[in-house]
C-alpha cells in the first residue's frame, strides 16, 4: 500500500480494527478525527447562537461560521463568500434554486433541460417547477458509455431553454459530464447553468467560474464533512434578484406587522438558526482534503478503479455499466451479477462485511434508460486500498454460489 | 439464522425452482404487487370457489426473498379458506414484526424460516410483498361478496360473525 495512503487511513477511526470493506462512499464518506476535533473545539469553546448574540461566545461562533464560508468560497473558486449559501445538503440546495429561481423565471413554453442520468434531487424539483409554471422538462440522453455528445447538447438546448441543470458526475455511471461545454451552450441561449456537484466535489478540483456554473450545489457528508451541512453557490447578481426560499428568523433586516425587508446576501437565504458546527466541520474537511491533495486522491482512486474493473472483468457473470475506461468512473463502479438481484447481492456481501449500495440509486429514469431494474454499486474513496479491492472481487466471485447457482 | 444459511437452506430453492411460478387458466382474481424502491414485481393469481382458495400461482421478477416468500406462501394457502389465509397472513406479518412466539409460527412451516428478516429492516418489504398482495386480494373478494349478498339476498347470515365486514 502507498505509505501516504496508509498514513491517512489511520485518521479514520471507523476504518480501524475491523475487516469491513466500505465501498459506499458515493452515498456518504467517512470522517477523519480532524473533522471531529474541529467540531469539538467549536462545541467546547464558543458554542452559542451565531449572528445574534452581543457577547463573546456568539461573536466567536459567528466568526467561525463565516470563516467556514470563506473557506468554501476559496475551495470552489467563488468570487465572494456572500455567494456561498449554507444548506442542509445538495437536495436542499437544488430545491432552493428551483423554488426561488425556477418559479420566478419560468413561463409557459419555456424549457428546463436536464439529463436522464440525474439523481432524483435534480429531477423532482424541476418537475415541480414545470408543473407550476407550464414550462417543459427536456431530457438530454447519453450514449451507452455515458457520453453526452455535442449534437445532443446542441439539439436539446434551444432558445426556449431558461434553465439547464446537470450533474457534474453521475452517481451511477461515474462519468464526468462536459459542464463547460454545456454551460457555454446554455449561456449562448440565455439560460442559466445549474450544476449538481454532489459526486464531483469530493473527488476533483472544482472552480465554479471555470466551469461556467451559475449555481453549484454539493454536500458536506460525501467529502468527509458532517451530515446536515451542504452548500449552494450562486452568482451574486442572480442571488440578489431572487426571493428568499425560507422565511423567518435571521434572514430579515426589518419587520413590521405587515411586511419585512430581507437581510443582505448570503443571510437572506439562511433562515433560522444555522448549522454552524456543521460548517466548521466542513471547513475542517476542506482543510483535510487540501492536505491530502487532489493529485493523491485522484491517482489512488484511478489505481483502485482500474484494479477493480480488471478483476470484475475476470468474473464471466458480472456486467459493469458505463464506460470501459476506468479513468472515466470517478471511483464509481456499477454492476450486476447474472441471475442475482442486487439486494440479494448486497445482503450476502453484508455477511462478509462488505458495504455496497444496491437498488436504483435515486436515479430511476436512468435505470429505465439502461434497461435494468436495479444495480449494485461499489464506490471508492482515496482511503480504500488495493487489498480491499482484491478481497472484494474475490467475494463477488462467490456471490452466485451463495445464491444457489452451480452447487 | 445467518442470512447466507437462510438463502442456502430455504430461499435459493424456492427462488431458483419455484413450484408455483406459472399462469392459472381461469383465475378468480389477479393482482400486481410491487415494491417500487426495489423493483420487486409479482403478479399473484388466485382461484377461489365457495370461499376456498383452490389454486394459486404467481409470475414476476425481483429479489430472491420476494420470489421465494411468495412461492412458500402459495404452498401454505392452497386448499385453505379465505379466512384461514388471512389468519396466516396475520401470523406472517406478526412474525416479521417480531411479535409472535415460536409456537405461533409453526403453522407457517417453511415460511417460518424467514423470521430472521425481522432483524433486516431493509428486506422486510421483500418478504411481505406476496402476503400483502394476497391479503389485499382476499379483502377485495370479501368486499365484493358482501356487495353481491346485499344486492341478491339481503339478510344472508354467511358473513354474520366472520371477519369479512365492509371496511
Amino acid at each position: 500500500m502507498n505509505r501516504l495512503i496508509e498514513q491517512y487511513r489511520r485518521d479514520f477511526p471507523i476504518l480501524q480494527g475491523n475487516d469491513v470493506i466500505y465501498f459506499d462512499n458515493a452515498a456518504t464518506s467517512q470522517r477523519p478525527v480532524q473533522v471531529m476535533e474541529a467540531m469539538r473545539v467549536f462545541n467546547d469553546t464558543c458554542n452559542a447562537n451565531p449572528l445574534r448574540g452581543l457577547y463573546a461566545w456568539s461573536v466567536e461562533a459567528t466568526e467561525a461560521y463565516e470563516r467556514a464560508r470563506e473557506a468554501v468560497a476559496d475551495f470552489i473558486g467563488a468570487a465572494h463568500a456572500r455567494e456561498i449559501i449554507f444548506t442542509r445538503n445538495t437536495t436542499e440546495s437544488m430545491n432552493l434554486v428551483a423554488y426561488s429561481y425556477g418559479l420566478s423565471v419560468c413561463r409557459p413554453g419555456d424549457e428546463i433541460v436536464i439529463t436522464v442520468m440525474e439523481h432524483h434531487s435534480n429531477i423532482l424539483p424541476w418537475q415541480m417547477v414545470a408543473r407550476q409554471t407550464g414550462a417543459k422538462l427536456v431530457y438530454m440522453e447519453p450514449l451507452a458509455d455515458g457520453t453526452l455528445t455535442d449534437e445532443e447538447i446542441e439539439s436539446k438546448i434551444t432558445s426556449k431553454a431558461k434553465i439547464v441543470s446537470v450533474g457534474h458526475v453521475s452517481n451511477v455511471m461515474g462519468v464526468t459530464n462536459p459542464i463547460r461545454k454545456i454551460a457555454d451552450a446554455a449561456h449562448a441561449q440565455g439560460a442559466v447553468m445549474v450544476v449538481d456537484g454532489a459526486q464531483s466535489t469530493p473527488h476533483m478540483p472544482v472552480n465554479v467560474r471555470e466551469l461556467g456554473a451559475d449555481f453549484y450545489a454539493f454536500s458536506g457528508h460525501k467529502m468527509m464533512g458532517p451530515m446536515g451541512i451542504g452548500v449552494l453557490y450562486g452568482r451574486e447578481d442572480l442571488l440578489e434578484a431572487m426571493p428568499p426560499f425560507l422565511t423567518g428568523g435571521e434572514m430579515i433586516e426589518y419587520v413590521t406587522r405587515e411586511s419585512a425587508t430581507y437581510a443582505e446576501l448570503p443571510h437572506k437565504f439562511e433562515a433560522g438558526t444555522v448549522n454552524a458546527m456543521g460548517a466548521v466541520g466542513l471547513e475542517a474537511a476542506i482543510k483535510y482534503m487540501k492536505k491530502v491533495g487532489f493529485d493523491l486522491i485522484m491517482s489512488q482512486e484511478e489505481l483502485l478503479t482500474k484494479r477493480l474493473m480488471a478483476a470484475l472483468k475476470e468474473i464471466p457473470e458480472v456486467t459493469v455499466y458505463g464506460s470501459s475506461d476506468p479513468t472515466r468512473h470517478c471511483g464509481i463502479v456499477t454492476f450486476n451479477i447474472e441471475g442475482c438481484h442486487p439486494h440479494d447481492v448486497s445482503s450476502v456481501l453484508d455477511t462478509e462485511h462488505v458495504d455496497i449500495r444496491a437498488g436504483h440509486h435515486c436515479a430511476q429514469p436512468l435505470m429505465k434508460f439502461m434497461g435494468v431494474g436495479s444495480t449494485a454499486r461499489a464506490s471508492l474513496y482515496f482511503y480504500n486500498t488495493e487489498e480491499e479491492v482484491d478481497r472484494f472481487a474475490e467475494k463477488v466471485s462467490k456471490v452466485r454460489g451463495w445464491l444457489g447457482y452451480g452447487n | 439464522m445467518e442470512i447466507k444459511q437462510l438463502y442456502r437452506e430455504i430461499v435459493n430453492e424456492h427462488n431458483l425452482h419455484p413450484s408455483h411460478k406459472r399462469n392459472l387458466d381461469n383465475p378468480t382474481m389477479v393482482l400486481q404487487g410491487i415494491n417500487p424502491s426495489c423493483g420487486d414485481d409479482i403478479n399473484l393469481q388466485l382461484k377461489v370457489k365457495d370461499g376456498i382458495i383452490e389454486d394459486a400461482a404467481f409470475n414476476g421478477s425481483g429479489c430472491a426473498i420476494s420470489q421465494a416468500s411468495t412461492d412458500m406462501m402459495i404452498d401454505l394457502i392452497i386448499g385453505q379458506t379465505k379466512e384461514e389465509a388471512l389468519k396466516l397472513a396475520g401470523t406472517f406479518m406478526g412474525m416479521i414484526k417480531g411479535e409472535t412466539t415460536e409456537e405461533e409460527i409453526e403453522v407457517l412451516d417453511e415460511a417460518a424460516a424467514l423470521q430472521d428478516i425481522s432483524h433486516m429492516p431493509a428486506r422486510v418489504k421483500c418478504a411481505v410483498l406476496g402476503w400483502r398482495t394476497m391479503r389485499q386480494m382476499v379483502e377485495e373478494l370479501n368486499r365484493q361478496e358482501v356487495k353481491d349478498a346485499d344486492v341478491t339476498a339481503a339478510g344472508s347470515s354467511e358473513c354474520g360473525a366472520g371477519p369479512c365486514g365492509v371496511k
